[in-house]
């Protein structure tokens, strides 16, 4: 055997005893020992799946019949269970509020040494020592709740690391946090791969993000199967992304638009290895040829907030001097760090919460002495996750829920449920149960659920969080068709590429203040913007900073202006 | 506002009674509320109550903390009082066996020395629970009191469960207050305005979601918990938890004393639980 194969699956398959087809398709996969390895795919192509096996919660916690062989160190998982597997492999899960199970930083990393009854004094010890590796050893003693969530990830992080373990499986370590934080995130995990010499898997859909410091290798997984397995330059040089539904980094997107010839001797997999002296003539006289789109004519002011003040205790300000407008249609994003007040401003807008000192007008209106429920009828807001709004088994009883809480007559709500539901695209399940339907699905419900009160002005929490690039797409191209029909939409988002492709304004928060309100091109290259609000610049203005072109920021507006006529062709 | 609203408001200080174990302070905390449960003697009682009341001072732990907790238990001392001697005016008579009337209060109800002497003791005696259990409340990490549990045989899967209750209570505070404020702006009414019917339905709508919603999270944290080999031994270690030392050995010494204290002047001196004056 080959001393230097850490991970080897061998024609291996796994079906969940919940589903009809086998997940994953005959597996055969070396990775050696101290490489990094990406696993990329879309959602349900297998690349949690396949990290389960991996980490045995297949089948430890996930049951379903496996067939070949999946061995680690050399030694068959079958034959071992979860608790030895993770002396070997240690496992960072995507959310990393849920999975902080202690009551403070310095508990949470200890949490495998308690379990294998470490005496404390050398617990503590050994737990000061990984702290200092993650930057966490001055925060031993914080909270879940005071810690942000960069802070959580790194607990995580250090609680595997804890245990000395040979591999280190990533899945999906960039989903919660904000831009700036993930780049961080990266940024860790490179110089743990380089200090250490471990073995790291990552699997992840946002390429471009972790493409930010160097990885081995890629692999694209598409309907259980391995379908490429290649370095970075060869990969972005090829159709496979556009096939699979996996965003390509959107620098290589510009370069494809002018022309550019991407293969791999232009070294594009990374946009700091990139040759950018053969793209410059392209990109600058691609740029020159696109036409800005006329000025939107101006419309009324539909909703106005006026020197906006809050504070939850009286003492320390959530909020403060907010002062924007919005005009009737707009596509806004809201933007900024965990904590900088975005979700508190759109519970202010909806009335849940009381402002200190300040007005929100609708068409000019002080909205002050409106009730929650009659600010639903003009204001409607999405939570993010839609499992946290659906009460009820059927799609039709979802949806007419409002309705039948304003005792509307029956024959009405018949009528503006059926409407909703064309709009939505839901009238083929019209009368299925909500379980049978996908998570994007899911998310029309509740779209649809408020959309059929009638609102003018819609806000969106994180409306793709967690979503593959064809979903993602799905439910943005869904918004769009919503906003055509005339209602204002307003997005709360980390997702940048979001606010670059679908929002043309963008107001930025941080702590509690407005620190931008200006075009989304703007906000994304603009170095002051980016530090406050934990942004992070789009490759497309390195880029354009690369191939020396002036003025940057004008051609992050002309690459949208461009991109959005291609798409709507 | 009650985002900040915890089941603990534990804060870390540096007094002798934070660098406690937890079960150093546990244990303390049952012989001492013991010994004043067992005796009547009011000398015992306000002995133990003073010096629990150094403790507290010595704790550092502010009024403002347990104002509220206070106010509660002085009401129900109180009302517990004035329904007592309803239902038995001639408790102290009988107790004290001699009878000296204050004045008549009303019908069969004579106020005497004895039943006022008796309630005062009651009072005192519960009132002096209240700052030892605000002592222990307030100044146990709630991890640690879970290992303490766990070392007086609490199994540990059941002592840990009390921790990661407490980790959690927020987030599914958090996700109601969102759930709820989400279904009412569709228009559920949860103002006592609505039937009681209708009340008990609307809230199926709220509770539900967040039902739906916390199972994603149990998932979650049972993975994140099987994944560092949660439940693979018999026994676990416990990052909190504090060695016995010289201070804890003397706290239980202390302790145990007051306890067999309070014993022995029951039994060698009053000959009884409670101490006469009246005779």
């Amino acid at each position: 055997m080959d001393e230097q194969v850490i991970i080897e699956f061998s024609d291996f398959s796994f079906q969940y005893y919940s589903q009809a087809e086998p997940t994953l398709h005959e597996i055969n996969l070396k990775i050696h020992r101290g490489e990094k390895v990406l696993i990329v795919g879309p959602s349900g192509s297998g690349k949690s799946t396949l990290g389960h096996c991996i980490n045995g919660l297949i089948p430890f916690s996930y049951k379903g019949a496996i067939t070949g062989s999946l061995t680690i160190k050399g030694e068959d998982t079958q034959k071992k269970d979860i608790y030895e597997l993770s002396k070997w492999v240690g496992t960072v899960l995507q959310d990393s509020d849920g999975q902080f199970v202690g009551l403070t930083a310095g508990e949470d990393i200890a949490f495998a040494l308690e379990n294998d009854n470490i005496p404390p004094e050398v617990m503590h010890e050994r737990v000061r020592k990984v702290a200092e590796m993650v930057e966490m050893h001055y925060l031993l003693t914080s909270s879940p709740f005071e810690l942000s969530g960069g802070q959580k990830q790194r607990t995580s992080l250090a609680g595997v690391m804890v245990d000395d373990v040979d591999i280190l499986l990533f899945d999906e370590p960039l989903a919660n946090l904000d831009p700036a934080t993930g780049k961080t995130a990266i940024e860790i995990i490179d110089d743990i791969h380089q200090n250490s010499g471990k073995t790291i898997l990552i699997i992840e859909h946002r390429l471009e993000d972790v493409l930010h410091r160097h990885v081995d290798r890629i692999l694209v997984m598409k309907d259980g199967r391995i379908i490429a397995d290649r370095d970075a330059h060869t990969l972005v040089s090829s159709d496979i992304l556009v096939e699979t539904g996996i965003r390509e980094p959107l620098y290589v997107t510009a370069l494809k638009y002018a022309g550019v010839d991407v293969s791999p001797e232009i070294s594009p997999g990374y946009i700091t290895t990139l040759k950018a002296e053969v793209t410059q003539t392209a990109l600058t006289e691609w740029q020159d040829k696109i036409q800005s789109p006329p000025a939107k004519p101006k419309k009324p002011i539909i909703l106005s907030l006026e020197d906006v003040h809050f504070s939850y205790d009286g003492i320390h300000p959530i909020l403060q001097d907010i002062n924007f407008d919005i005009q009737e249609g707009e596509i806004v994003s809201l933007v900024g760090k965990n904590g900088a007040g975005k979700s508190t401003l759109s519970k202010l807008i909806c009335g849940f919460e009381k402002l200190d000192r300040g007005i929100i007008r609708y068409y000019g209106e002080d909205i002050k002495d409106k009730t929650i429920k009659e600010r639903a009828e003009i204001i409607g807001v999405v939570l993010q996750n839609p499992n946290q709004m659906i009460s009820k088994s059927l799609i039709f009883d979802e949806i007419a829920l409002g309705l039948r809480f304003r005792d509307v007559p029956e024959e009405e709500i018949q009528e503006r449920v059926e409407k909703v539901l064309k709009v939505c695209g839901l009238s083929p399940f019209r009368s299925w149960p909500i379980s049978a339907l996908s998570y994007g699905q899911k998310k029309r419900v509740t779209i649809a659920s408020i959309l059929v009160l009638g609102p003018r002005i819609l806000i969106l929490d994180e409306p793709t969080a967690g979503q593959d690039f064809r979903h993602y797409t799905e439910i943005m191209e869904f918004l769009e068709a919503i906003n055509q029909l005339g209602v204002t939409i307003i997005l709360i988002t980390h997702d940048m590429h979001l606010m670059l492709e679908y929002s043309p304004r963008a107001i930025v928060l941080a702590g509690g203040r407005i620190v931008g309100d200006t075009a989304a091109s703007v906000v994304l290259t603009n170095d002051a913007i980016i530090e406050k609000a934990n942004l992070k610049e789009t490759s497309l203005f390195n880029l354009a900073q690369m191939s020396h072109i002036p003025d940057g920021t004008r051609f992050v507006q002309r690459f949208i202006d461009y991109d959005r006529s291609v798409r709507h062709q | 506002m009650t985002v900040k609203m915890k089941l603990f408001s534990y804060n870390l200080m540096d007094t002798f009674i934070h660098h406690l174990s937890g079960l150093t302070k546990l244990i303390c905390f049952l012989f001492l509320t013991f010994a004043v449960m067992y005796s009547y003697d009011i000398r015992v009682i306000l002995a133990i109550t003073a010096f629990s009341i150094f403790l507290l001072l010595k704790s550092k732990i502010k009024f403002r903390q347990i104002r509220t907790m206070v106010l509660y238990v002085l009401i129900f001392i109180l009302t517990n009082a004035i329904i007592s001697f309803f239902f038995s005016p001639e408790m102290g008579v009988e107790i004290y066996g001699t009878r000296h009337d204050i004045c008549k209060l009303y019908g069969r109800f004579y106020l005497t020395q004895e039943q006022l002497f008796y309630s005062l003791t009651k009072m005192v005696k519960y009132a002096s629970v209240v700052p030892l259990g605000m002592i222990f409340l307030l100044t146990t990490n709630p991890s640690e009191f879970a290992s303490s549990l766990n070392r007086v045989g609490t199994p540990y899967k059941a002592s840990y469960a009390v921790a990661l209750t407490l980790r959690y209570f927020p987030d599914i505070q958090r996700d109601y207050r969102d759930i709820s404020q989400a279904q009412q702006a569709r228009g559920l009414d949860l103002s006592r305005k609505a039937k009681f019917i209708s009340r008990v339905k609307n809230s199926l709508l709220i509770v539900i979601p967040l039902i739906f919603s916390s199972l994603d999270r149990i998932e979650l944290i049972s993975n994140a918990m099987d994944l560092r080999g949660f439940g693979k031994g018999k026994s676990r270690t416990w990052y909190t938890a504090k060695k016995f030392n010289r201070q804890d050995i003397l706290a239980l010494t202390v302790s145990a004393l007051i306890f067999i204290g309070s014993i022995c002047v029951s039994v060698f001196i009053n000959h009884s639980r409670f101490y006469n004056p009246f005779i």
